[in-house]
């Protein structure tokens, strides 16, 4: 899933590995979602926004939206 | 390697059950050897060694419920469902074969390196296709 967590963490200074110690997982972890290689549970998608103060939808890009603006 | 705490409990794990094994293991192949093992004993001595290999089993069950990040529970789950899949077609495959009187009877503890080996594959696979090999 395209996200904007590599902006967000750049924006605050943090490598991978700060990242993944503020959420309690591993930095390959971060860098799968980061990627969009893995798309977080429901729970840890709350954990970024929750970290970032952010809404969920300003971090994670709908599928279904990306693919309507395709259109 | 992420060795997160889960991963390392289940290492410990591993660790005290493969003492275990050999400490089950090694009397019992030497019982058998020297016939030392009475009547209907010999079945417990014989099923004594299998128990730490199913052990393990549990451990690595017990470990994905204890892993808490769950990218690295999901390439474990992943390396499973591979070496389920490699083990299950190998048995099917040799069976057939041995059906046809191509090949001899193989012992079925072999499976259990067989899974092993589709554990490898799998955490190949992972990396291969998502950069990342797990634990």
């Amino acid at each position: 899933m395209e996200n904007r967590l590599r902006i967000l963490r750049a924006e605050r200074n943090w490598s991978q590995q700060d990242l993944a110690e503020r959420l309690e997982v591993s930095r390959q972890s971060v860098n799968a979602i980061e990627t969009g290689k893995y798309d977080p549970s429901l729970p840890l998608a709350f954990r970024i926004a929750e970290l970032f103060t952010m809404p969920i939808e300003e971090i994670f890009v709908s599928p279904s939206r990306r693919s309507s603006a395709a259109i | 390697m992420l060795g997160t705490p889960a991963w390392k409990r289940y290492n410990w794990r591993v660790i005290w059950l493969s003492l275990l094994y050999a400490a089950f293991l090694l009397p019992a192949v030497y019982g058998f050897k020297h016939a030392l093992i009475p009547g209907g004993f010999r079945y417990v001595v014989a099923v004594l060694p299998a128990l730490p290999i199913i052990g393990i089993f549990a451990a690595l069950g017990r470990y994905l419920v204890e892993e808490q990040d769950e990218y690295v529970r999901m390439l474990m789950v992943r390396q499973i469902l591979w070496a389920s899949g490699v083990t299950l077609s190998f048995a099917t495959v040799w069976g057939f074969l041995d059906n046809f009187g191509l090949v001899d009877h193989a012992d079925g503890y072999w499976l259990i390196m067989i899974w092993y080996i589709g554990l490898g594959i799998g955490g190949m696979v992972n990396k291969l296709t998502l950069g990342a090999s797990g634990c």
